[in-house]
């Protein structure tokens, strides 16, 4: 990457504001991602942290805002389109396709590949996610929890993106399996991976991002450096909880 | 022997309401609505193969291809028109929708053709009659031809869902319609892709059907439209095997009932089984049992 300041960004969002009909969810957030980093979104139950996702991702339109992608504005594009421009989204939830089996589910992660290159791309999410191999007829609903998340992780990279969204990975998990995810999400990073993070564990989440976004009921209240929010008393104490 | 005749009757009827029944659950499993029209573009399809056989002189395949490719256009487009701006509308809107659907291509078919039942040319199928267990079973060629179709659309819909990619794509919408678009899938695509596959299965329907009942007029697609759904429901609505057994298991019940119980009585039997089944499954028989996940 080179050039202006304007062209190192690969995420740019600039007060969005979204609505759920009436509802205003979204406050006039800007925030961004440069290459190689992870950045985390954090706050409470609520805060508007999927509906960003969302709209990222191009599920939800900002009523006015703008968000620009790798340089280009892509405010408003349809979420099967941002697919085809290296956007991912591993949703709240996982969602992943409980009655096809584990590979298809992969497969379906490619589906804005050729299908040259699915091949190649399979392998590398099963070297990831070695579980995902052992298991790859089983059909996805059978999958356990952790399992579940780790296939709707491995769907997303299957599209090889340019930037992963992961939206809460460690729902729902066990301590064990969300020191697991985490790890893999380090994984990831350093191997080059640009992440944004939605979590509510923010414990986690900032020790393993680069920088963080403190979400408050749609508005962005604090930001900056991970390591130096993990250590700032407000946020211990509003969402570390000590 | 006579009950064995009965039996393939049954199977033969069954096989259309099938067929039918695919149309109503493919577009209920994927688009999620139940496209009461769907019984009247039968209806249509049949219009327009005995239209290519009678005024234009077409050979039988292309009365066929005909009405397919008529139906097809038809389908997407009362997808496009009618219930593509109600997507984010509540149900019971785009219910009323589809019933006045119905009600528009009926009478658009008397404007067109007219009130006065037209008599459907049998020899639009032409395939030689088969005499079983020399000569105590006789199946007539429809019989043959529409039992046979229906064989190769189950294994033709089960490769294309199972094996290609759009059908994938199908299979990921009518599970999740948001996931699937985060993959990439252009969703009104894959819905116009199923009003496309559900139409022209209809047109083939209306053919065979109408050259087992030849009497062709605008409310010929409705009785059987209405039996195919209830199939469709008995088979588990949403699943393709579903409505395959589901179609087969109401043609026999129908025809059995007709034959050895009572003529008047044979759809309310059809019904009541039915409601039992309902009662015992409320998925229907191969319908998906829904699983509260945390
Ligand atoms: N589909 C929806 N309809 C209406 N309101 C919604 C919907 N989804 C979320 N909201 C509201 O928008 C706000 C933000 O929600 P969300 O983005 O899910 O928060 P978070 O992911 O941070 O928990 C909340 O007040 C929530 O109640
Ligand atoms: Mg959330």
């Amino acid at each position: 990457m080179s050039g202006k300041q304007q062209s190192e960004l690969l995420l740019e969002v600039s007060d969005i504001h979204v609505y759920y009909g009436a509802i205003h969810a979204i406050k006039g957030i800007s925030f961004d991602v440069r290459p190689g980093e992870i950045v985390a979104l954090i706050g409470a139950n609520g805060a508007g942290k999927s509906t960003t996702l969302n709209t990222i991702a191009g599920l939800l339109k900002p009523r006015s805002g703008s968000i620009r992608f790798k340089g280009e504005n892509v405010t408003g594009t349809p979420a099967s389109r941002m697919v085809f421009k290296g956007l991912a989204l591993c949703p709240e939830g996982r969602r992943i396709f409980q009655q096809m089996t584990v590979k298809e589910n992969l497969e379906m992660g490619a589906f804005s590949r050729p299908n040259t290159e699915i091949a190649s791309a399979m392998e590398d999410v099963f070297t990831r996610f070695p579980r995902l191999k052992e298991r790859e007829k089983q059909v996805a609903g059978t999958l356990s929890g952790g399992e579940q998340q780790m296939l709707a992780m491995g769907r997303a990279l299957m599209g090889k993106p340019d930037l992963l969204m992961l939206d809460e990975p460690s729902m729902g998990l066990a301590p064990i399996l969300v020191e697991q995810i985490f790890a893999i999400i380090g994984e990831l990073h350093a191997a080059g991976t640009t992440i944004l993070l939605v979590e509510q564990n923010a414990q986690m989440a900032l020790s393993v991002a680069d920088r963080a976004y403190v979400l408050e009921t749609g508005t962005i209240g604090m930001s900056g450096q991970a390591a130096e929010l993990l250590n700032d008393d407000a946020v211990r104490k509003a969402y570390l909880g000590h | 022997m006579a009950f064995l005749s009965s039996l393939v009757n049954g199977l033969s009827l069954g096989s259309i309401y099938a067929i039918i029944a695919l149309g109503y659950t493919m577009v209920y499993g994927i688009a999620k609505m139940l496209n009461f029209a769907h019984g009247d573009v039968i209806m249509v399809g049949a219009y327009i193969a005995f239209c290519g056989a009678q005024y234009w002189g077409l050979p039988p395949v292309l009365c066929v291809l005909c009405a397919m490719a008529v139906c097809t256009v038809l389908g997407v487009t009362i997808e496009r028109l009618a219930y593509r701006p109600l997507r984010q509308a509540t149900s019971l809107a785009v219910l009323i929708t589809a019933i006045g659907m119905s009600y528009l291509l009926q009478n658009l078919a008397l404007q067109i053709w007219g009130a006065n039942p037209k008599s459907f040319p049998t020899d639009l199928i032409a395939f030689p009659n088969l005499s079983l267990f020399s000569g105590q079973l006789k199946v007539s060629g429809v019989t043959v031809v529409t039992v046979l179709a229906n064989l190769v659309i189950m294994v033709a819909l089960t490769f294309f869902t199972g094996k290609t990619k759009m059908g994938k794509a199908m299979r990921c919408v009518s599970e999740d319609r948001g996931a699937a678009e985060l993959m990439g899938i252009n969703v009104n695509r894959t819905i116009s892709m199923t009003f496309a596959i559900g139409s022209a299965l209809a047109a083939i329907a209306g053919v065979l059907l109408c050259t087992a009942y030849p009497t062709l007029q605008p409310t010929t697609g409705s009785m059987p439209g209405i039996k195919a759904f209830t199939a469709a429901v008995f088979g588990g609505i949403g699943s393709i095997p579903g409505a395959m057994v589901g179609g087969l298991l109401l043609g026999i019940i129908e025809i059995l009932s007709r034959a050895y119980i009572s003529t008047e009585l044979a759809d309310a039997i059809v019904f009541a089984v039915l409601i039992v089944v309902l009662l015992v499954r409320p998925t229907g028989l191969l319908g998906k049992q829904v699983r509260e996940k945390v």
